[in-house]
């Protein structure tokens, strides 16, 4: 009989120390090979926090050096939105919903925890699916859903926005902060102060969009990309990977997540995103106004659009950001967290003064908690 | 601190600052100073401790609000080698609460109290309007006669090696699975028990116990922290030597969580002699409760007063309290 699939199956393989410290080797070989430092910029957030969180650097031999990107929606999500947040979530009638770190990040009048501390009905959710619920027991109410995330996130609110059509339901709208990875990248690499060399690329966004996304980084920009997972094993071999083609001299798209990831990706997501959702300009934290790369409902959604219905609240004004914060460096890969003169002093965990310190996705978060140790 | 925040109660960080910052503050004294889990009163006679329960849901796999009450407060006291004697209770209730889901509680407690050899002396009811409280809050209060003197957070050292009764973060992890709104399918239970009868056995067998903690709020991962502080030692914990059920692991990966900051209710930490330790873990094994206890960590002097978590590839990182707000009300 066939063993049935266990929990640790997912994970232990994935973790295996006797695979960990062979790649270890394989990399140090190949990176011998090299005469200059190899700059790696993973995009994600979750990489981030597995490369801290497992030591992947001490690991490496020291001409490999990780850049931490741009790619963990809660801190590249600008003041001002966090803002329209807030002002949401202090209307009487509203129930504010999100997702996790979301509701730690400060505003120009404090976060949404403060809003909620202040008697604010803001709530947070695993699944956005959670958002029927809460407005079917709630009818005297409207739920607001603060919708944030990449292209892994977006389809779950296209689907709760199906839901929400489908059941004809009066008091449940939308914010919509979808935002996309690939032309976040563009911008990075254009830019006159980069210094990455490669990418390695989240595996669950290309779950979702494919590997395709990633095709002009090698090609058009010479810069190679793998297409990681999540576990340490997983980034272990990304590197390898990559170190590989600079050995070769090559600049490829490859995929080490073979386990899921599809050239095409998920043609009913896709399908579904763009059935309810436009593309629109976004400005991500500390890089700017980048085109294409967020998302927005259609107009014929007018109707479930909060922006739309709730435009005389929302605050119109740019905030100003925190001089000594440099998260907006951080995120474009040209400074590291510790750069930041306020970095764990003045910006904790408990004490964020920047957004990549607030989630647990973020780089500074990451080196508060896992760097210590690192050489 | 301007506010107190959900993450205030959170066992980590936080919770250090708000407690240090006011109660100890004003309630200054060299028996509170020691942080222990319950003060050591009378000459060094008797053990006493209190603790309120809050959680949210009050019924959860492996236990109740109930037998929490009961298990927290005898736990703290045998975490100071003391037999628990007499309790009081003093129960907080909603108006509306049920009359038997009330009855259902108190006969946990009547269980669990038996299981200690221990007595409710005295109580207090109050009953509030819907919506003061949710549900019902119970604070129990305990007194326990020390049975091994000496037991201390303070005195742990590169003599001791450090166990842990049993895998982590159960507790946590089933309240967290029955969370309104996870709809999580799991046969995980709660850890939640009473620790007397592990602790007497231990002491029976003339272990050399330094230290005792059971990993509350905060976890192991609180736990060890605390001690390296308070003891100003480096705790250096072998990663792959924690016991930790799939089933937590799992919920972790899915949350984001780490299973060594979830909560426990029946897990402790215990710094034991060198030379004692397998016998230790021979007397936990002998225990349903505990039949997977293990050697986690060495002391050293490696970083002052600092957890390092050694991986299996050979890696290393301090394992920092947990930070922010964890979960919701879980004790």
């Amino acid at each position: 009989m066939e063993k049935e699939l266990e929990l640790n199956d997912l994970y232990d393989g994935f973790r295996n120390p006797e695979v960990m410290k062979a790649y270890a080797k394989l990399i140090e070989e190949d990176a011998s090979k090299l005469d200059k430092t190899i700059n790696i910029m993973e995009v994600c957030g979750g990489h981030t926090h597995t490369i801290m969180k497992y030591g992947v650097p001490q690991l490496l031999p020291s001409n490999i050096n990780f850049i931490h990107g741009p790619g963990c929606p809660v801190c590249v999500m600008p003041k001002d939105k966090i803002d329209s947040a807030y002002a949401l979530a202090m209307q009487e009638d509203i129930i504010l919903v999100t997702l996790g770190d979301m509701i730690k990040v400060p505003g120009s009048n404090g976060s949404l925890q403060d809003a909620r501390s202040k008697g604010a009905d803001v709530r947070f959710v695993y699944s956005p699916m959670d958002c029927i619920k809460i407005a079917d027991e709630n009818p005297s109410k409207t739920v607001v859903f603060f919708a944030i995330g990449f292209e892994t996130t977006t389809p779950m609110t296209c689907s709760l926005l199906k839901t929400v059509i489908a059941k004809d339901m009066k008091n449940l709208y939308f914010h919509v902060n979808h935002v996309t990875v690939p032309e976040v990248m563009e911008v990075l690499v254009q830019s006159d102060d980069c210094k990455i060399d490669a990418f390695l690329g989240p595996s669950h966004v290309s779950v979702i969009s494919g590997s395709k996304i990633y095709e002009p980084f090698p090609k058009k920009y010479n810069k190679p990309v793998v297409v990681s997972g999540f576990e340490p094993v997983d980034v272990m071999q990304s590197i390898h990977m990559l170190i590989r083609q600079f050995v070769e001299n090559r600049s490829d798209l490859e995929v080490e997540y073979k386990r899921l990831v599809s050239f095409e990706g998920n043609l009913k997501a896709q399908e579904m995103i763009d059935t309810y959702l436009k593309k629109v300009t976004f400005k991500f934290r500390g890089v700017g106004e980048v085109p294409l790369s967020g998302y927005d409902l259609k107009d014929e959604f007018d109707k479930y659009n909060a922006k739309v219905i709730y435009e005389k609240i929302l605050p119109k004004e740019t905030p100003k950001e925190n001089k000594a914060c440099k998260c907006p460096e951080i995120l474009k890969g040209v400074a590291k967290p510790t750069d930041c003169k306020i970095f764990g002093n003045v910006c904790t965990p408990t004490n964020p003064v920047g957004s990549c310190m607030v989630s647990s996705e973020g780089a500074c978060a990451a080196y508060y908690k896992y760097g210590n140790l690192l050489k | 601190m301007k506010k107190v925040t959900l993450a205030h109660g959170n066992g980590g960080a936080e919770n250090q600052e708000l407690i240090s910052k006011v109660f100890y503050k004003a309630f200054e004294n060299e028996i509170l100073a020691k942080s222990e889990d319950a003060a050591i009163i009378d000459n060094g006679r008797l053990a006493f401790t209190t603790d309120s329960f809050t959680v949210s849901p009050i019924f959860f796999n492996g236990a109740d609000i109930g037998k929490l009450s009961i298990c927290g407060t005898c736990n703290d006291l045998a975490m100071m080698g003391a037999k628990p004697k007499y309790l009081t209770c003093s129960v907080i209730i909603e108006e509306g609460f049920e009359v038997d889901k009330l009855e259902t509680i108190v006969n946990s407690m009547k269980i669990e109290l038996e299981k200690n050899g221990a007595k409710v002396v005295s109580g207090d009811t109050k009953v509030v309007p819907k919506g003061s409280v949710d549900k019902i809050f119970i604070n129990t209060t305990g007194i326990g006669e020390v049975q091994k003197e000496g037991i201390s957070s303070n005195k742990v050292s590169t003599d001791d090696v450090i166990i842990v009764s049993r895998d982590i973060g159960a507790h946590g992890a089933t309240i967290f699975a029955s969370r309104e709104g996870m709809d999580m399918n799991t046969d995980l239970q709660s850890d939640c028990a009473s620790l007397w009868p592990q602790v007497e056995a231990l002491i029976n067998e003339n272990i050399n116990i330094t230290a005792l903690r059971d990993a509350t709020r905060g976890g192991l991962s609180a736990v060890l922290n605390e001690w390296a502080v308070q003891s100003d030692i480096c705790i250096e914990v072998n990663e792959e030597a924690v016991p930790v059920k799939d089933e937590v692991k799992g919920l972790c990966e899915l949350l984001g969580f780490e299973a060594m900051s979830l909560a426990n209710e029946g897990t402790f930490v215990l710094a034991v002699k060198k030379e004692d330790a397998k016998k230790a873990i021979e007397v936990l094994s002998s225990f349903e409760n505990s039949s997977n206890a293990s050697i986690i960590a060495d002391v050293t002097k490696q970083y002052d007063k600092k957890v390092v978590l050694n991986s299996p590839w050979g890696t290393k990182r301090f394992l920092e309290l947990p930070t922010g707000e964890l979960l919701p009300r879980i004790c």
